[in-house]
This record gives structure tokens, C-alpha cells and sequence, in this order.
């Protein structure tokens, strides 16, 4: 259940994101490459990680996604999955992996800590990442099993694959709205 | 902190005036297994000083627990040591039933030992596996991840979840063996036991492995216990320290086990450690599914454990022991108590203090890897930062306990 | 046995140690002065045998002075004997760090200094471990509330069913 802001409009109606037929095969295009090549940055702090770890391995494979290469450096990579708890000591340095990030960029909340705090509502935890950085897929679950990360990977292909997508971007992505 | 070497006048070999560098490994980073800011003082590449910063995860696990009756504190318990939730599990329950004084039925005891041991088999299988990781041999950890999926499996068909299992309840188990898990396990250790063996054959004598962790990270039997360490950490010194056989508890008495105890300190003994007592966490596995008997999983005071369901739809006192548990708690004598068990990295306690109600006054935990921490910076002083990591890893730092 | 350890440490310094007793499930333990733990410490240290470093930590008994308590957990290898000793510390009162017996004492110490905001005297390292620096308060004081958190990020404005609209740092 993508949402309906991300499909592309068969009629559109603001004059900016209407699309030529040229222009809507290659954002088809583009955007079947970008879904295909994940580049993930795991941003692992807790439980979570353990499911990440047999996520990545044989039995629950996340090659056949594509998305199996994990780069450690947050200009290399496209999806920034936040495995496990965030709190209030980490949330500066999750804020700055997020902006050294390049786009474009999803952001994967994995398990129920990363998405609304989970059961640590006190003074230490922050309660859901998407108080901090914009989040594209939630993964709920207390460590969610692999097969459904593989959903969520499945869920975030598709909504890459129906956004707007060009060759050459020439416009400056918005800043993600956040206090400064 | 810059330092300068002015070298003397005439000193043709004397290096060039350096500085020190200080590298933060900072709190994302694919080394450091959860999150650790290490504040690393190099000259050239070899370490003179470290600053650890923990706190990153540090999620109120003791405040939560206040507000908590004392049987749902199980979930957070959980998440210490996550790699192995059902040691901390019965470290919890041991505490109260210390403070209630109470008696567990024998089967609880020995299905709270089944579950323990296969879950110390998973924490030292991804330490181990994590080990070969960071030294670049990616297979172990395919392997060692394919033998702890499998224990997870069995453990999804006991308790429910695969890592963060919730199974022990104060005055015995929350649920019985399902049909047939008795030789679905058996097959399942015998499985694991092809990939330990397989994993030993592969890392232990290997001539790169050994010459990458043999003396690096050494630490002296006296030094490891003016610092605390307990568990493989302290056993590779040299000292023959184990809970289970000091001061057994549950049904460790009547096991028969070794204690691998090593001679060194260094980062290859602690990692032998862990092959070992993989063995015999196998061997303890077996023997307690042979004495095994069948009888009750849980007290039958319905003061500590809930009733049975049909007494709580058809009887009164059934819904009046069920309705006052489940909101107010169990009501533990008021008192304080300090219980500890042999968790995967070392000695696992809990110290409880009870105001006679149905919340926790306090809950202490100690967790085993804080001295292992606080000796880090004297382990890796002189060593070369690519050591850093090995001797990081062999301390098995686990996120969830550390900073709880 | 540590019953004898506790006998021991009453008959050698009197004053220090007072009020022993048995604890639920055989435990035994004392309470011991705060100017004086140091001392106590060593003599456990040099004479008894207890080399190794102990569980130290502190509970809030908010409603009683002295209102801290701290406990230290000792375990001696050589005799398998475990003593616990139990300081109570005032508001405000500092407490003598025995990290010059046992350097495994240092984080704990640290602990106690950052959870609860007891001052430790003669610590080498005394900084806040698990919260930030920015930090106001001690959180495992029981005055502390269980949700006050002090973000360092502002946070953003959701919009969403559950929680409404506004900004998340308002609870």
C-alpha cells in the first residue's frame, strides 16, 4: 500500500510534475535501476541488528533484492535502514549520516524502536526516528522477523519505482523539514 | 592533545618531530558491534591512549522498570543481552525468587537450563562469527549464522519469538515443550556441532588468524581481577572462576561439565574459550533433555504464577488471583537481594530492592562487560590499531547490557 | 563462611563496620561508614582475600536521610565468599572512591555519580558514563521524571492519527 502521493499521476494537474511520454520511460527506467541497486547504509545500534546480520546471510538472502551491499560510508549509499533503539545521545550523530547522505536517499525505520520508540517511552529514548529525519518505510516488530524486512524492501522497491524519477536532476531537493 | 619529539641536534637517525592523532571510531561504525565512540590517541599506527564513550543506547532500562509490575519486566530484561535474552531472563526470575523465597518445580529448572545453554550456544556462535568478520574471514559468520538460525528455529517453537524470547516467568517457565522439539533439537546440536567443528577446523590453527590474535590484547590473571572480569574473559587468564560451578544453582549440580580455563589472557585465548564452552553447552544440552521428567512447568501459588485458564473462567478465585496480578503485580516482600547467574560474557547480577508492593523499588543490573571496558585501553596500549578491533571484539560487548 | 569474613571486619575496625545481618537467601552484609569505606575496602582487599573487583551501586530511598544507600557487592575467589556492604550517603554528601583498592571500580563509580548525582571524591576519571554531558538532572532519582526528556535534536512536527498535531516534545 504505496502512498498515493508517490504515483505518478496519469493526468496531471500542477504544471511542474506533469511528464512527457519520453520523459515518463526513462523516469521508469531510471527508477527500475535505482530499486534494483540498493546501497544500504546499516545504521545498527541494538536487538535489531541480529535480525539485520541474518538478514544478510544465506538463509534469508537479501542479494536476490539487490540490496545486499552494505557501505559503511553514508556518501556511498541510498538507503539508510536505522536498525534498532535511537536515543537522545545518538540522535545528532543519526541527524548528520542523514545530511552527508547524497540523494536521492529512503530511509528504512527497522523494528518498533526505530519507528515510534517502542516500549522505552522515558527520558532517554527518542520516541521514532521520524522526529528527526523523514522516514519512506516502517518496519514494525520486536526484532521484526526477516521475512519482514523483505516485504518492507519489497514495499520501499515499489515506491521507488513510482516516483519521479530524471537522468539529469537539476533541481535542488528540499531541505527535510526540521528545526535549525 | 599534541605532543612534539624535538630530537637532539645531531641525531642523524632520529625520526621527525610527530604530533599524536586522535581518531574518533565513532558511534556508526562497522567495527564496533553497537554503538561505542572510541577516542583513539595514535603515534604513526600504533595506540597509546583510548577514551571510550558509551551511552549511545542507553534506553532507562532501570527507570522503565520501576514503573513496571515485576512480570513485565521480563520484556526488558530481554533486551540486555539480546544475542542470549533468556540468560538474563532467568537471572531476573532467580532474583525474585530469591526474594520471595520460592521454590521452582524440577522441570521448570531444567527447562530454564535447556533454554539458557542453547541460547549460550547462539551468543558464542556470533561471536565467533563476528570474530572471522572483522579479521576478514566472511564465511565463519555465513556459518556460524546458519547454526544460530536453526537454534532460533527451535527456540520459535518453544517460546514464541526467535531472539527476544520472554520465557521465564517469576516461579517457573511460561510454556511447555511442544511434541516432537526433543529430537528436533538433537538434530539441531548435531547440526551446530558440524559447524563448530568446521569453524574450528578452519580458524583455530590457521596461521593468519593465530598470528593476528596470539599476545595482542594480553591481560595478567592479577590485572583481570583487580578489574572485575568474570565469565571467558577471565577464564583465558588463567582463573578457573565459574558461577555455575562455585555456587551452582538450578541444576547445574547435577550436570557434568568442564570449565575450559586458558593460560594467556590474549584475544586467541578468549576467542578458544568460546569454541569450548560451545562443547560443553552442547554436552549440557543433552544431558539435561535425558533426566528431563515430565511434571508441573510452574509454581502452583497463585500468589506468584497465574492460574490455569479454565480456573480463571469457572472459579472466583481464579478471576480475583488473575485480575490482581495482572494489574497490580505480584507482591514481593519487601527487602533487597543480590542474585547471579553465569550469563555468556560473565557473572550476570541483579540487584533487587522491593518496597513490599507490587512495582520493583530498584533494580541493579551488573553487567559483565563493564570491567572488560575500563581494561580496554590498558589491553590495546601499544598495539597497532588494526589490533583494536580483534581485542574489541574477544570482549563480546554486547550494546544492550552495557548501556542499559 | 562470610559470616566469618563479616565477623572479621566488625572485630578489626569497629567503629566502620556496624549493623551486620543475614539477608534474604543467606546473604551477608554490613553497613559501614561513608568516611571510612576506603579503609574497609582495603582491609577486605589485603587481608580477607577479596580480590575481586565488586558490584557497586546506589539506590534512592527518597523520604529517609540519609537519602542514598550505596551498595557494594564483594566476591572473594580464593575463600568463594561474597559480602555485601551498604553505605548511606546523604544529599549532597560525597562518598570516597575506592578505585585506589580496585580499579574495576571506576565505571561503577562513574555510574553512581551520573544516575544518581553522588559527588565521588579521589575518582581519576569523573565524568558522566551513560547520559550526555548536556544533561541536566540525575534520571535514576526517584523526583526524576520517567519521560523528561532533553533532546538535542529539536525535533520535527508530525502529522499523523495517533499522535496528532504539534511538536514531539511537547510529552
Amino acid at each position: 500500500m504505496s502512498s498515493d502521493l508517490d504515483t505518478l499521476p496519469v493526468i496531471a494537474t500542477r504544471r511542474d510534475e506533469a511528464q512527457s511520454w519520453l520523459q515518463k520511460i526513462v523516469s521508469k527506467g531510471v527508477g527500475w535501476g535505482r530499486k534494483y541497486s540498493l546501497f544500504q547504509y546499516p545504521f545498527v545500534t541494538a536487538c535489531c541488528g541480529m535480525e539485520y546480520m541474518s538478514l544478510q546471510m544465506a538463509r534469508y538472502d537479501l542479494d536476490r533484492f539487490g540490496a545486499a551491499a552494505p557501505r559503511f560510508t553514508p556518501r556511498q549509499a541510498d538507503l539508510l535502514m536505522v536498525v534498532g533503539t535511537i536515543n537522545c545521545k545518538q540522535a545528532p550523530v543519526l541527524r548528520r549520516v542523514y545530511e552527508q547522505m547524497a540523494e536521492p536517499k529512503w530511509v528504512m525505520a527497522f523494528g518498533v524502536c526505530a519507528s515510534s520508540g517502542g516500549f522505552y517511552d522515558n527520558y532517554a529514548t527518542v520516541q521514532g526516528i521520524d522526529r528527526i529525519i523523514p522516514v519512506d518505510v516502517y518496519v514494525p516488530g520486536c526484532p521484526p522477523r526477516p521475512e519482514q524486512v523483505i516485504d518492507a524492501i519489497i514495499l520501499l522497491q515499489k515506491k521507488i519505482q513510482d516516483q519521479p524519477h530524471k537522468l539529469f536532476d537539476r533541481e535542488k531537493p528540499p531541505l527535510p523539514p526540521a528545526g535549525r | 592533545m599534541a605532543e612534539e619529539r624535538v630530537p637532539a641536534a645531531d641525531d642523524l637517525l632520529a625520526p621527525l618531530p610527530t604530533k599524536k592523532m586522535v581518531l574518533n571510531m565513532g558511534p556508526s561504525h562497522p567495527a564496533t558491534h553497537g554503538v561505542t565512540k572510541f577516542l583513539v590517541e595514535l603515534d604513526g599506527e600504533t595506540v597509546t591512549d583510548l577514551k571510550i564513550d558509551i551511552g549511545y543506547l542507553h534506553r532507562g532500562f532501570e527507570k522503565s522498570c520501576e514503573s513496571s509490575t515485576w512480570t513485565q519486566v521480563f520484556p526488558y530484561t530481554d533486551r540486555l543481552n539480546y544475542v542470549s535474552s533468556i540468560m538474563n531472563n532467568v537471572g531476573y526470575a532467580l532474583a525474585v525468587e530469591k526474594l520471595c523465597k520460592l521454590e521452582i518445580p524440577e522441570r521448570a529448572k531444567y527447562l530454564r537450563v535447556v533454554t539458557s545453554e542453547l541460547h549460550r550456544i547462539c551468543d558464542h556462535l556470533t561471536l565467533v562469527g563476528a570474530q572471522g568478520l572483522e579479521l576478514g574471514a566472511m564465511t565463519i559468520v555465513i556459518f556460524a549464522v546458519e547454526a544460530r538460525d536453526l537454534i532460533w528455529d527451535r527456540l520459535t517453537e518453544l517460546c514464541g519469538a526467535r531472539l527476544t524470547s520472554n520465557y521465564a516467568r517469576i516461579g517457573g517457565v511460561a510454556r511447555d515443550l511442544p511434541e516432537g522439539w526433543i529430537e528436533k533439537t538433537l538434530k539441531t546440536l548435531d547440526r551446530t556441532a558440524e559447524v563448530r567443528d568446521e569453524i574450528d577446523a578452519l580458524l583455530s590453527r590457521n596461521r593468519i588468524f593465530a598470528d593476528r590474535l596470539r599476545g595482542v590484547g594480553a591481560i595478567s590473571r592479577a590485572d583481570a581481577l583487580d578489574y572485575g572480569f568474570t565469565g571467558p574473559c577471565l577464564r583465558a587468564t588463567g582463573e578457573p572462576y565459574d558461577v555455575r560451578k562455585a555456587q551452582p544453582y538450578l541444576v547445574y549440580d547435577r550436570i557434568d561439565f568442564d570449565v575450559p580455563v586458558g593460560s594467556n589472557g590474549d584475544t586467541l585465548d578468549r576467542f578458544l574459550m568460546r569454541v569450548e564452552e560451545l562443547r560443553q553447552s552442547d554436552r549440557i544440552v543433552r544431558q539435561c533433555l535425558q533426566q528431563m521428567a515430565p511434571g508441573e512447568i510452574i509454581v502452583e501459588d497463585f500468589r506468584y504464577a497465574l492460574p490455569p485458564k479454565p480456573l480463571v473462567y469457572g472459579t472466583i478465585e481464579g478471576v480475583m488471583a488473575h485480575f490482581k496480578q495482572i494489574m497490580e503485580g505480584i507482591k514481593v516482600p519487601a527487602g533487597e537481594a543480590y542474585s547471579y547467574t553465569e550469563a555468556a560474557n560473565g557473572e550476570l547480577g541483579f540487584y533487587l530492592v522491593s518496597d513490599g508492593g507490587g512495582r520493583p523499588y530498584k533494580i541493579g543490573l551488573r553487567a559483565p562487560v563493564w570491567p572488560m571496558l575500563t581494561a580496554l585501553p590498558q589491553m590495546t596500549k601499544g598495539a597497532l590499531l588494526a589490533d583494536l578491533v580483534p581485542v574489541y571484539d574477544s570482549i563480546n560487548y554486547i550494546a544492550g547490557e552495557v548501556e542499559q | 563462611m562470610s559470616k566469618a569474613v563479616i565477623d572479621a571486619l566488625v572485630q578489626r575496625l569497629p567503629e566502620a563496620v556496624y549493623d551486620p545481618y543475614v539477608g534474604v537467601g543467606g546473604d551477608d552484609c554490613a553497613f559501614v561508614r561513608r568516611e571510612r569505606i576506603v579503609e574497609v575496602c582495603r582491609a577486605l582487599k589485603q587481608d580477607l582475600g577479596f580480590d575481586m573487583a565488586p558490584y557497586v551501586t546506589a539506590v534512592d530511598y527518597l523520604g529517609q536521610t540519609p537519602r542514598f544507600e550505596v551498595v557494594y557487592e564483594c566476591y572473594s575467589t580464593k575463600a568463594n565468599a561474597r559480602v555485601r556492604l551498604r553505605v548511606k550517603v546523604g544529599e549532597g554528601e560525597e562518598l570516597p572512591s575506592v578505585t585506589s583498592v580496585w580499579r574495576g571500580a571506576n565505571w561503577f563509580e562513574r555510574y553512581v555519580f551520573d544516575m544518581y548525582g553522588i559527588p565521588v571524591t579521589g575518582h581519576p576519571d569523573l565524568r558522566r558514563l551513560l547520559m550526555y554531558p548536556e544533561f541536566e538532572g540525575n534520571p535514576l532519582r526517584k523526583d526524576y521524571p520517567l519521560r523528561g526528556r532533553q533532546p538535542l535534536v529539536p525535533e520535527r512536527e508530525i502529522h499523523d492519527i495517533f499522535r496528532g498535531p504539534g511538536p514531539a516534545t511537547r510529552d
